[in-house]
Formats: structure tokens, sequence, C-alpha cells
């Protein structure tokens, strides 16, 4: 299995946020992408996972399930980790491993893994924002897929917890899957590395002038 | 099927849970109900007369009242995202979730559609009538209602804005609901003829609203 993009190009709100990126990871292979704040790190999550439309180029998965997109295939973690406060932390994840379905496993196995098994009857609004995070992981743990597109995972994690997240991605890695992860700090993990926005449109015109009079 | 069932069962049990949306719509329709007797005053025959179309106003601003989280609570915490990359069509999850605020904030109206009869002076028949014109007509409401809150989530726009889009797509069902509720009560035009308007309003509704409210949805996730 190969995820491989093209020229992709990215423009939000008039602006051109990625300007003909090239990457491509294969099985067992991770991509960690580093970039400056608004260098278009999440961006490129998003296009990949087609909440964002592609404004040229391409991304392509070879080697897939035939009768599945590419997001249908894909985890996506972001910034805001798609819990309900009012359920609780095994309600949720219950929720998401009934919704999403596919290859699934146990809830209370992945909590369990994740080290929030005593938390799993309390509403989600109690938990702190690494015990969250630690419950988005347990999300990719119970719901199998192939890739997945990580923002920031290790953020709010504590020490433990980013070992924790290490071991878990190196397992899904030698299952076959793929990672993408946009990250500012080291994953504790091998991983191949995208640099974009150096200087990129963005950063550019932060760094020279104020407002922009429309030129890209 | 495990899919929309699990939606449908996560989206009545927030609505249940303290904070939820459900018990606001019934109070909110109560008081609308209780507080029109004092400003028409006590004139018993006016009561009967403007029962149902009371009746019905108060149901509509209820439903509408919960409305506009439908899909703002799901965009704000990052779900709605997962629930576009999933593998259940985003037409069968918007109607699954239309779905479950119908019984979540639909039914109990209806439910308390009889007591509140009493306040207007309308007969057991009569009331009868109204909740059964609100029982198929309301969900032609939510359904409708739906596009109004896929559209706030697209334009970054809550409360009001969704009133002034879903208000006036509601006005077909107002009319015949009002319309059959009146023809039981008082004819002369037969009870079926506005009825099966109204369900015929409601059958299409389930099927443009769902499409619409995915379409709208689709151009809103960035």
């Amino acid at each position: 299995m190969q995820l491989s993009g093209r020229g992709v190009r990215c423009v939000r709100g008039g602006r051109e946020v990625l300007s003909g990126l090239d990457f491509t990871v294969s099985s067992g292979e991770a991509l960690a992408v580093t970039g400056a704040n608004g260098s278009g790190k999440t961006s490129l999550l998003r296009t990949i996972a087609g909440h964002l439309a592609l404004t040229g180029g391409s991304i392509d998965l070879e080697g897939g399930e035939q009768e599945l997109t590419l997001a249908e295939q894909a985890h996506y973690l972001g910034h805001r980790d798609a819990m309900k406060p009012a359920l609780s932390v095994l309600e949720n994840l219950s929720f998401w491993r009934d919704f999403l379905g596919g290859e699934i496993s146990d809830a209370g196995q992945s909590l369990k893994l994740v080290g929030i098994e005593h938390a799993a009857l309390l509403p989600a609004a109690y938990l702190s924002a690494g015990q969250r995070r630690r419950l988005s992981i347990a999300r990719l743990l119970t719901v199998r897929r192939p890739i997945w597109l990580l923002d920031e995972p290790t953020s709010a994690l504590d020490s433990d917890g980013q070992t924790l997240f290490a071991n878990v991605t190196r397992d899904h890695l030698a299952r076959g899957g793929i990672v993408v992860a946009a990250t500012h700090a080291p994953l504790g993990i091998e991983a191949k590395q995208l640099r974009i926005g150096d200087g990129g449109p963005l950063v550019a015109a932060l760094n020279s002038k104020p407002s922009r009079g429309g030129a890209a | 099927m495990t899919a929309l069932a699990a939606l449908i069962r996560r989206d009545i049990q927030i609505a249940l849970r303290v904070g939820g949306g459900a018990l606001i719509g019934v109070l909110f329709f109560l008081t609308v109900v209780v507080l029109m007797p004092f400003a028409i005053g006590p004139d018993l025959a006016l009561l009967t007369r403007l029962g149902p179309a009371i009746l019905w106003l108060g149901a509509l601003l209820a439903s509408l009242l919960t409305l506009d989280r439908l899909f703002m609570a799901d965009h704000d915490d990052g779900s709605l995202d997962l629930i576009a990359m999933s593998r259940t069509p985003l037409e069968l999850s918007c109607a699954a979730k239309a779905l479950a605020h119908w019984i979540a904030a639909g039914l109990p109206l209806i439910v308390a559609t009889p007591v509140l009869g009493l306040l207007l002076n309308l007969d057991a028949g009569s009331t009868l009538a109204v909740a059964l014109t609100l029982l198929v007509g309301t969900p032609a409401l939510t359904f409708t209602g739906i596009i109004g809150a896929s559209l706030a989530v697209t334009l970054h726009r809550g409360g009001l804005l969704l009133a002034v889009l879903v208000l006036p797509l509601s006005i077909p069902v107002l009319i015949f609901g009002v319309a059959a509720s009146e023809a039981a009560i008082s004819g002369p035009v037969s009870f079926g003829t506005p009825f099966s308007i109204l369900a015929a309003l409601s059958l299409v509704s389930f099927v443009v609203g769902p499409f619409a409210a995915a379409a709208s949805l689709r151009q809103g996730l960035d």
C-alpha cells in the first residue's frame, strides 16, 4: 500500500497554503510533517482526509481496498477530539466503534491499553486534556484503519503517554499501516521527514508586509 | 444499519441528559401555549377557534429552538469530520440525526398536546385531531429544518439565521397542518384532503432534506 501526493496545491480563503507539495509513504512507514505555525500542516492532513478540496495536483492510494475511498480507510485525529462531554468515556468510544465499523476490537480493552480504564464510566467532560488525547488514541486502536492522519498527536501527553503513543504507532506500522503526523515534538519513532512552509506563502506574507494586496 | 442505530441512540442520549435540548422544547411549547389565553382573553369560543393554530405555532417554534445545534455541536467538537469520513453515506447520517432530533424533541410535543388542548378549550376529539396532524406534520418541520441547520454550519452562523432560513420553508406545513386540524373540528372541507397533502409534504422532506443538508455540509467542511 502506498499513499502519494503529486504537486498538491491547496487554497484557503484566497490564500495558497500548500503549493506543489510531493510526498510518498508506503506500508510500514511514518511521515512526520514539520513546519512553523501556519505553514499548512493541518491543511495537508485535512486535504488528505478529504475535508479540504484539492486546488491542484493529486493524492492517490495504491493497494488499498478497491471499493473504499481514501478517507474511508483513514483515521483522523485532530485538535478537536470528537468526544461528547455529556456521555461517559466508554459510551463515547463505543459509539465511534459502532458508527465507524469495519474491523473492530473491544472498547474496554483499548481503554486499558491507553491507561484510562479507571475513568471508563466518568462523563468525558471531566477528563483532562491528556486523558482526552489518550481517549482519542483508544479510538484508533478500537477501530482498525490502515492509514492514520495525526495532527499534533503527542500534544498534552505526559512522558508515559508519549512512550505509549510511540509503542502504539510502532505496532500499527509493524502491521503494515501508514502514519502521517503533523508535529513539532519528536514522535519517538522512525519517520520520514517532510518539511513544509519554509518561507512558504503565509510565513513570507507575515514576514514581509502585514496586509497583502490580493497577489498570491 | 448498526452505524445509523448507534448515531440515533447517541443523539437521543445526549438530548435526554442534563443540558440536552429535549426538555427545553417542551417547556417552551408549554410557555407559549399557556401565555396565549392571557393575551387573547377569556373568550372561550375564540380560543377554540384559534386553538389549532396556536398549538401548531407553538410546536413549530419549539421544534426550531434546539435545531440550530444539530450539526453545530458536532462541528465544534470535530465529530462532523469523522462522520463525513465514515463508511456511512453522509445523506443517511443526516437523516439519522434528523430522526433522532424528532424523537427527542418532536415526540414530547405531541405527547404534551392533549394537556395543552385543555387550556385552549378544545374537546377530546379536536385535541386528538391536532395531535394527529402534529404527528404527521412535525417530521416535515425537522427534515426541512436540517437544511437550515447544515447551512448554519457552512456559514458559521447559528441562531437567528436558522429561523430566517427555515421558517419560510415551513409555511406550507403550517398551512396544511392547521387546515387539517380545523377541517376535523369544524369542517366544511373533508379532513382527508389537507391531511393527505400534509403527509405528502412530510414524505417529500424525507427525501429532499437529507440530500440538501449533506450537500451543504460537504461544502462547509474546512
